[in-house]
């Protein structure tokens, strides 16, 4: 259940000797919320350059998995690993720093603050990381470098001629550009997806979809939480299927889609008296 | 229609013909709702008749659950109307609603974990009925509930809750009854008892719409069953007929 | 031995008795509603006067007992119900901070009601019940009083417990709590319920009133009305949620003061400075202080609170432009003194106290985060500026407030608004009580206490009319200051922060650091404004510049009226300092008008449970949307949202309305 990513993936990035490790790996992570245990035993690799799909009926964990990588939510056992390093205990800002991004199923913007701000807000926090605090006084300039990165991360996701848009006053699917588009501002080396494509037309999700492929080429790697499973069967290289909270398949998309286990995850077993 | 928020309206064309198809106990025309600016759901047509069971299947994320939301009152429609028994209940207070007999088992937590069993049932007195009446209705339903009367409700197992929520259901004679994924979380044993007891309210004329994400659990009850992707009914039809395109619907094409 | 039993046993439980009752009042109304009452001393308090005009032979002279029963069986209810009907219904939904800043403007109300209805001009008394009668237990005189408070503390304990556990009603009321989505779904309308609760609430409210009533020093609206530090003290030990623990809370509280008074008696403590009996004062305080620090309630810390302000963002250019235009008028008014003295001294408060308030447009109105303790802070480097002289007490001062500011901040960190507005206000009494009271722990403080101390102005800026150009030029350029920062990379993160804290989290953003700068920088322009405010005073500088609720212009309403006139641009604070002494000013020109200026800012904060945004923001969206009728609409402003608009707001059913869909559905139960 818990193999290493299969060197089957479109990018090159990825044919991972097996001497470097992955760049996220997850394993044997339990979250107990009270009596309910939300997450039991789940394990998961996440390679450079590769998309990794992680998908599952309702209520399988997929979210809580999300927060347990970036740090809003603390294991109850298990361990997460960032290249190798032991990162469990690390707060999520500094998982932040290390190159970890994700966006959120339900939107997470600034609404207060513009398409541009959003953006820039990330490139500058991703540029102060390590400096020491300024006080906030004098911390006003604006940073030129930042300043470029951003006009080009918007032209990169077609957000060009909203920038100086309130995020609050986005539809949906430019609301969800945004986010990524704030995370990739972060210059991350992994970025976590959550329903990224939820709310999205056919033709939006096609244009998300490029684009995600796109970046896998540049050498991210991508976990992408999805409920469309057909857009993630299109565009992932590795399939994980979770359910209730546990890993119940991996492998490629075609082998997930003839998985026996999965189709009863997905559909319900068949009633005990047809059995 | 008319500003006074219930207008005994209807549709006078269809329910007046007389001809032997009933008008339907629970009917949604063009449904849309949204959470704040995501539209969720793009205009669900879909209808219950009395005493059928009907099955809403579809992958998760694809709106089923806000349908019932929509249906109940908890969420008012930005488009389109909800009927009940031909009138128009669009928008109506969920309490009001249950007060006419439209009872809901909503998903997962259909019980209130800091009551015990007693005052669980006590709660659905609220609905017309006397305690003692519904204690012994429900216990009688499931015998199991009665040795557990004083045990608060959030410390008994998912199957017992589950139980509990159905048995306040059942026991106030629903006219329409709403289940959100009544088999969550459960052993298909239990799951496969509940939803026969379903059936048999049903055959003694209430009408159910079900909720369900694990399809297979609740086709062999259903009357009729539709599946839903997206925010919207992509297909309608009996039981046998909507199997064979479940696969498609939830792990795309292979 | 005797001392240890009357103290400890018999006084302590008496308090204890009334604490219980009031905190239990608080518990029933926020468990069910989800609405923490800072109004619920006040309403108390308004109870106890009607209580007192009912029965006392110096009003209306009625039967004691008639008199009770009407208080708490007719008034109570009818408030709660009031409430229910004229707040509750705006609230539905509002955030944590609209529905602070409306039961605040309630209280502040209710206090300024009290004041006019019964004005402190006469001096009143509540007897006890059946005073003067007693028996002896244990050798010890123990009054009628008393154990009627003891037993009706019991009885409510008992009814509410048999109410909670033996009734549908109670029955739903917890399950309110439990889910009031589901509630509702069984038939029960939460509604009915809150409001129900609310009722409860209001007369359990006034039961604590007047049974303490005959006990407090002095028999004023202030000093009842936060007699609810005690019940909030009690019921924080419940976390808001447990009566029995609540009770325990209450006891705890009461043998701790009692304790403390006994200790006093006894003068176990020698000549120790502050008095022990002072300390008792402060006791409550720092128990709820304690308390919220110790039970940590930080289980929502990164999900957003929704805030309902709009923030808008003026550029630097266009705030600078104002400013000065500010100045300039400020600098004519001054050289040609067309107001006369009185008028100006009120003018020139209103300057020094808006750079209070442009404190607060940094702190609540951009980072999102309550204070009710803005202008206790001041204090500070108001003592700093009278004890070290103008220049070094103004720079020490502001240094030190900044750093109390963000002690302050320590255990807030992860508080949500209401336990951030909670401990602030402890801590702004606690400053109050403490440090600037008559009991203050610095003797040396006197002077400070009784509002007499004495402060120099800047040299070279020692005339009025310099000093007054002075304050707008200081007040012109920490506003253009802040806007400075609101449009650089600390403004948005301070957007960011408070529009989503996970996705700051998650984008590498450390948020204690932030909320640290925030509360100390905020704290440090308040200070500021403290220090010049003492010296505009010059020679009156005290206590009552910088409390809570007591004197001129207290605290609470100096937030409503921040609040009010916009708490999210810094031309708000502008109009809000103006508010803030023109009120007063106005009512002393015109005294018809008097009462009503005293109402204002509470009557505004309630008000502005419907439309949280300000003055100046309303009046800038009219013009706003004047604009957008005429122009184009544009496509991406306009929501996404599809179809009609319908009757977005649910409609109830008719009993008619029901009655025929019973029949139409053919339902049996209605035999």
């Amino acid at each position: 259940m818990n193999d290493p990513v299969a060197p089957d993936s479109p990018s090159p990035a990825a044919v991972s000797s097996s001497a470097v490790p992955p760049l996220l790996e997850l394993s044997e992570v339990v979250v107990r919320f009270g009596g309910n245990v939300a997450v039991d035993g789940a394990s998961l690799t996440v390679d450079a350059g590769t998309i990794v799909g992680l998908i599952g009926p309702n209520g399988a964990g997929k979210t809580t998995t999300f927060n347990v990588i970036t740090g809003l939510e603390r294991p109850s056992s298990g361990r997460v690993r960032w290249a190798g390093d032991d990162i469990s205990g690390l707060a999520a800002h500094r998982r932040a720093r290390l190159g970890l991004a994700r966006t959120f199923q339900r939107l997470e913007l600034f609404g207060s603050l513009s398409v541009a701000e959003n953006v820039l807000f990330a490139a500058e926090l991703c540029r102060r990381q390590g400096g020491t605090v300024r006080p906030p006084v004098v911390d006003v300039a604006p940073d030129v470098d930042a300043v470029h990165e951003t006009a080009a991360l918007l032209e990169r996701v077609g957000l060009g001629d909203l920038a100086a848009t309130r995020a609050e006053e986005l539809p949906t699917g430019l609301a969800r550009l945004t986010e990524l588009a704030r995370a990739l501002a972060t210059r991350p080396r992994l970025l976590l997806l959550d329903e990224p494509a939820s709310g999205l037309d056919e033709r939006e999700t096609e244009r998300f979809a490029d684009l995600l492929v796109e970046l896998a080429a540049d050498g991210l790697g991508i976990l992408l939480v999805e409920h469309d499973v057909p857009l993630v069967m299109r565009i992932a290289s590795r399939v994980f299927v979770l359910d209730l909270g546990r890993i119940l398949a991996s492998g490629t998309p075609a082998e997930v889609q003839r998985d026996q286990r999965v189709i009863d995850a997905y559909l319900g077993a068949a009633p005990v008296g047809e059995v | 229609m008319g500003d006074s928020g219930l207008p005994p309206v209807g549709d006078p064309g269809l329910a007046s013909v007389g001809d032997p198809v009933p008008a339907p106990v629970l009917e949604l025309r063009g449904v849309r709702a949204s959470y704040g600016r995501i539209e969720v759901l793009h205009g669900v047509d879909l209808s219950v008749a009395r005493g059928s069971v009907v099955a809403l299947l579809g992958p998760n994320g694809a709106g089923k659950t806000t349908t019932l939301g929509v249906i109940s009152g908890q969420l008012p429609p930005t488009a389109g109307d909800v009927y009940l028994a031909g009138r128009r209940v669009t928008g109506a207070a969920s309490d009001a609603l249950a007060g006419v007999g439209l009872c809901t088992v909503p998903e997962g937590r259909g019980v209130f974990r800091t009551l015990t069993v007693r005052e669980n049932l006590r709660m659905a007195t609220y609905r017309g009925v006397r305690l003692a009446e519904v204690e012994e209705r429900a216990y009688g339903l499931f015998p199991r509930l009665g040795e557990r009367r004083h045990q608060l409700a959030g410390t008994m197992s998912g199957g017992e809750q589950q139980m509990l929520s159905l048995a306040r259901a059942l026991v106030t004679d629903p006219e329409v009854l709403l289940l959100d994924e009544l088999s969550m979380g459960l052993a298909p044993m239990i799951v496969d008892d509940l939803y026969q007891r379903v059936r048999a309210v049903a055959e003694q004329g209430v009408s159910v719409l079900v909720v369900e994400q694990f399809a297979r659990t609740v086709l062999g009850v259903a009357d009729v069953a539709a599946i839903m992707s997206t925010g919207r009914i992509t297909s309608v039809g009996s039981p046998s007929a909507i199997e064979s395109e479940l696969s498609d619907a939830y792990l795309g094409a292979s | 031995m005797e001392d240890v039993l009357r103290y400890l046993v018999i006084f302590a439980l008496q308090s204890a008795a009334v604490y219980a009752v009031a905190a239990s009042g608080l518990v029933v109304t926020y468990t069910t509603t989800g609405v923490f009452n800072f109004a619920h001393g006040a309403i108390g308090m308004i109870i106890a006067f009607s209580f007192w005009q009912l029965s006392s032979s110096a009003a209306w002279d009625l039967p004691v007992l008639p008199s009770l029963l009407f208080c708490l069986f007719v008034l109570g209810p009818a408030i709660g119900w009031l409430l229910d009907r004229v707040l509750m219904s705006r609230l539905g939904g509002a955030s944590t901070i609209t529905t602070i800043v409306a039961t605040i403007g309630l209280l502040v109300a209710l206090v300024s009601i009290a004041g006019i209805v019964w004005p402190q001009s006469q001096v009143r008394r509540v007897p006890d019940f059946f005073e003067g009668e007693s028996i002896t237990l244990l050798d010890v005189n123990v009054s009628y009083h008393r154990i009627i408070a003891l037993v009706a503390a019991i009885a409510v304990a008992i009814g509410l417990r048999a109410l909670l556990f033996n009734t549908r009603l109670g029955t739903a009321m917890r399950a309110v709590v439990d889910s009031p989505d589901l509630t509702a779904l069984n038939g029960a309308n939460p509604r009915r319920i809150g409001s129900v609760s609310w009722m409860l609430g209001c007369s359990l409210a006034g039961l604590a009133g007047i049974l303490i009533a005959p006990e407090l020093p002095a028999f004023t609206p202030v000093a009842l009305t936060l007699l609810v530090i005690q019940a909030y003290a009690a019921a924080m030990v419940g976390r808001l949620r447990s009566l029995p623990l609540t009770f325990l809370g209450a006891l705890i509280l009461a043998e701790i003061e009692n304790g403390l008074a006994l200790a006093q008696a006894k003068e176990w403590a020698g000549s120790f400075s502050p008095s022990l009996g002072d300390l008792a004062a402060a006791a409550p305080v720092l128990m709820l202080l304690i308390v919220l620090v110790v039970i940590r309630e930080d289980r929502a810390a990164l999900r957003p609170e929704r805030f309902g302000f709009k923030v808008p963002r003026p550029s630097v250019a266009s705030v600078a432009v104002s400013m000065a235009a500010l100045v300039f008028v400020a600098a004519v008014v001054s050289v040609t003194g067309v107001f006369a003295v009185g008028t100006m001294n009120e003018l020139g408060k209103g300057l020094a106290l808006g750079i209070v308030m442009l404190s607060l447009v940094l702190l609540t109105g951009w980072a999102g985060q309550v204070s009710l303790a803005q202008l206790g802070l001041a204090g500070v480097a108001a003592l700093a500026v009278w004890k070290l002289g103008p220049v070094t007490g103004l720079v020490v001062g502001v240094v030190a407030t900044a750093v109390v500011g963000a002690i302050v901040a320590l255990p807030a960190l992860r508080m949500r608004s209401l336990y951030l507005a909670l401990t602030t206000m402890a801590f702004a009494l606690l400053l109050e009580r403490v440090v600037y009271g008559e009991n203050a722990l610095v003797e040396s403080f006197q002077p400070f206490a009784s509002g007499n101390a004495r402060a120099d102005r800047i040299p070279g800026l020692e005339g009025d009319t310099a000093f007054f150009v002075f304050l707008a030029v200081v007040f012109g350029l920490v506003a253009v200051g802040l806007t400075v920062i609101r449009n650089g990379h600390f403004g948005r993160r301070l957007a960011a922060m408070k529009d989503s804290p996970a996705a700051c989290a998650t984008l590498g953003l450390d948020l204690t650091v932030t909320k640290l700068q925030v509360f100390a920088l905020s704290a440090a322009i308040a200070g500021l404004g403290g220090g010049l405010l003492a010296m505009w005073k010059v020679t009156s500088v005290g206590r009552t510049d910088f409390a809570l609720l007591e004197g001129t212009l207290p605290g609470l309403p100096l937030v409503l009226v921040a609040v009010i006139g916009g708490i999210t641009s810094v031309t708000g604070a502008v109009v809000g300092a103006l508010l803030f002494v023109c009120m007063p000013l106005i009512g002393s020109r015109v005294p018809a008008l008097k009462d009503l200026m005293n109402l204002a800012p509470g009557l505004a904060g309630i008000g502005l449970s419907k439309n949280p945004d300000g003055a100046v923001l309303q009046v800038a969206e009219a013009i706003e949307e004047a604009r957008a009728a005429r122009a184009d609409v544009d496509p991406l402003a306009a929501p996404e949202r599809l179809g009609t608009d319908g009757d977005g707001t649910p409609g109830r059913i008719t009993a008619d309305e029901a009655a025929l869909l019973d029949d139409e559905l053919g339902l049996s139960w209605h035999r």
